[in-house]
């Protein structure tokens, strides 16, 4: 080793004195925090019991799980459950699916917010700005049961408004919720009207961290409205935007449940079915609970996979990451 | 702002409050028009007729909403999940985002990661819905408290506020007057906490006003539901309850059924739209604390 290296090691205490010189400060410091650890205790316990305790339950994905032979004794049968999946009828639907919904989702609805949030920031009326704010966070809040309530309500063949309004036009009324080439717009447009606002918010506090000088100098040098957004506002919310994109990306193959499930029906259940809405009714209704646990294990498997994918090349581009 | 506008401008600004106000309508109408269906005469609702205000002005749908058991059981059912499972929320949070918020606490980072891990992997319905059923907790009023407890999002978030916000050096003053960790948590970090903790409750509040998913998996009993599954059922007439008891015949019951859905849809979701006005800026607040992150 190099004579510095050399100096350093004969001149520093011998190994296993600063092992325990060192084990005793920490062990001095988690005495001193005692509380600390007791008021953690009970939080801890909580992911240990219903975040990772069900986690030991993923077995039975590899199983032949019986109710009545529980967990242990259930015989272990390999991969059956994820062969039966892959060569199933539904494998490719469920797939197609949930990509499909997820892409269109992010197609339109990763720019929308973002849209507002530089519309908003050119209205000048701070009032108007504010109520234009509040009124769009709205839809946020309330809950998916009424949103499906109020799609259902505004597409209902009979005596729903847009239907209403198509008669009037002197067309035939469109049964939106039973045609399954409309679900997919329905579902992702839905969606945008809920969370175009409560999107925005995040982009709106990125755009006023933007030094407004920049925009001064630019504005000096000629840069029209559409310059300046180009070159100052999106370059500025490029970050906050990089990580919302990345994690939508990690969970393309993840398509909630809720939503699905309140809006398709059997019509639509070929281009609705997705492999959240699957794993129910296969594991909760038909309580085959090994196999919907190995579609379970699969889809979240790959999503993990995906946000490693995606995390590395946004590293690899030297852009805002997860971690 | 004593720049002059230019015509570029004026096409832009236009466009723009064209559009804003564009959104503001498309956001409140769908609300407008459930609340003017829900006091109209249901003959005029069915062809079409009312579209903004209220035609026929005609309140039995709210009679026989509000009159209804099941409504209010679900209501009070509601009630408890939001007021119990906020308040297990709040403390519990606290208590997990304090310890970790202290640079000193040995640990800190493994114990984050667990938590932070969670955000990104879970074992999905099954395992969850099994570990329920183990523990018993199926068709009780716990299942939609306890599996739900702490939200690894919301932990982080007031770890990220405590951390800004309680300097060691406030700390360690205390802990030099003699109090101890749990003391200098009640009396000193929880009062300067408030506004996190109101952030928080919101959030977990609004989480248990809406929960359809949890209820539909683990809870069996009408007796248990809350509102937005009583709700759902109604929207789809799949209630054959105690609201269409109420009223005389078929068709009657396919006609009233036009108010009736709007009418409950609005009893469900009133409280949020009464509230929302008011807690809006905590909820954006949380947000912005929130995307901060560490």
């Amino acid at each position: 080793m190099t004579s510095q290296a050399a100096t350093a090691k004969a001149m520093s205490p011998s190994r296993s004195a600063v092992d325990k010189t060192s084990w005793r400060l920490r062990w001095t410091r988690i005495k001193r925090n005692r509380w600390l650890y007791l008021m953690l205790l009970p939080v801890i316990a909580y992911f240990a019991v219903f975040a990772y305790g069900p986690m030991y339950g993923l077995v039975i994905a590899f199983k032949d799980y019986g109710i009545f032979t529980g967990i242990a004794d259930s015989p272990w049968i390999g991969v059956a459950h994820f062969e039966r999946f892959f060569n199933s009828i539904y494998f490719w639907r469920l797939i197609r699916n949930t990509l499909v919904l997820n892409a269109y989702g992010l197609f339109v609805g990763f720019p929308a917010p973002i849209i507002l949030a530089l519309l908003l920031n050119e209205v000048m009326h701070g009032r108007f700005k504010r109520v234009v704010q509040t009124v769009s966070y709205l839809p946020h809040f309330v809950s998916l049961v009424v949103i499906v309530g109020l799609v259902q309500t505004f597409l209902s063949p009979s005596t729903g408004p847009v239907n209403l309004l198509i008669k009037g036009l002197g067309l035939d009324p469109i049964n939106f919720l039973q045609e399954p080439g409309w679900f997919r717009h329905i579902y992702v447009w839905s969606g945008i009207w809920q969370e175009i606002g409560w999107g925005s918010i995040i982009y709106l506090a990125a755009l006023s961290g933007i030094d407004p000088t920049l925009y001064e100098s630019a504005e000096m040098d000629g840069a029209g409205r559409l310059a300046r957004m180009w070159y100052i506002s999106l370059p500025g919310i490029m970050p906050v935007a990089m990580v919302i994109l990345l994690i939508n990306l990690g969970n393309l193959l993840r398509v909630g449940f809720e939503k699905v499930f309140l809006l398709y029906n059997g019509s639509t259940l070929e281009v609705a079915d997705v492999i959240s809405t699957y794993v129910y009714r296969v594991g909760i209704q038909q309580q085959q609970y090994d196999f919907a646990t190995a579609v379970g294990l699969f889809n979240s498997v790959i999503c993990l996979i995906l946000l490693v994918i995606f995390n590395w090349m946004a590293n690899r581009a030297e852009q805002q990451s997860l971690w | 702002m004593t720049k002059r506008w230019q015509f570029g401008d004026w096409v832009f600004h236009s466009a723009n409050y064209l559009f804003m106000t564009a959104l503001v309508l498309a956001t409140t109408y769908p609300f407008i028009y459930v609340l003017a269906t829900s006091v109209s005469d249901p003959i005029r609702v069915m062809t079409g007729e009312v579209w903004l205000l209220p035609i026929g002005l005609n309140f039995d749908a709210y009679d026989i909403v509000l009159r209804s058991k099941t409504v209010w059981n679900a209501y009070g059912n509601t009630l408890f999940y939001v007021v119990a499972g906020t308040s297990l929320n709040v403390v519990l949070t606290m208590l997990g985002a304090y310890p970790l918020s202290r640079r000193s606490l040995y640990g800190r980072g493994l114990f984050s990661f667990i938590i932070v891990f969670t955000m990104f992997f879970g074992a999905g319905m099954i395992p969850n819905f099994l570990l329920v059923k183990e523990l018993g907790m199926l068709n009780t009023r716990w299942a939609l408290i306890i599996p739900g407890a702490i939200s690894a999002w919301l932990l982080i978030m007031t770890r990220t506020y405590l951390q800004a916000n309680i300097p060691d050096e406030l700390v360690e003053a205390a802990q030099m007057d003699g109090a101890n960790d749990l003391m200098i948590l009640w009396r000193l970090v929880v009062p300067l906490s408030l506004p996190i903790l109101a952030v928080i409750a919101l959030f977990y509040g609004v989480g248990h006003w809406n929960e359809y998913v949890a209820a539909l998996i683990y809870l069996r009993d009408v007796s248990l539901q809350p509102l937005q599954v009583i709700l759902r059922q109604i929207l789809l007439a799949q209630m054959g309850l105690d609201l269409t008891t109420m009223v005389d015949d078929t068709f009657k019951e396919a006609l009233m059924a036009q108010t009736l859905r709007p009418a409950t849809t609005i009893v469900a979701t009133l409280p949020i739209l009464l509230f929302y006005p008011f807690l809006q800026r905590y909820f954006v607040k949380g947000m912005m604390v929130g995307s901060l992150k560490g």
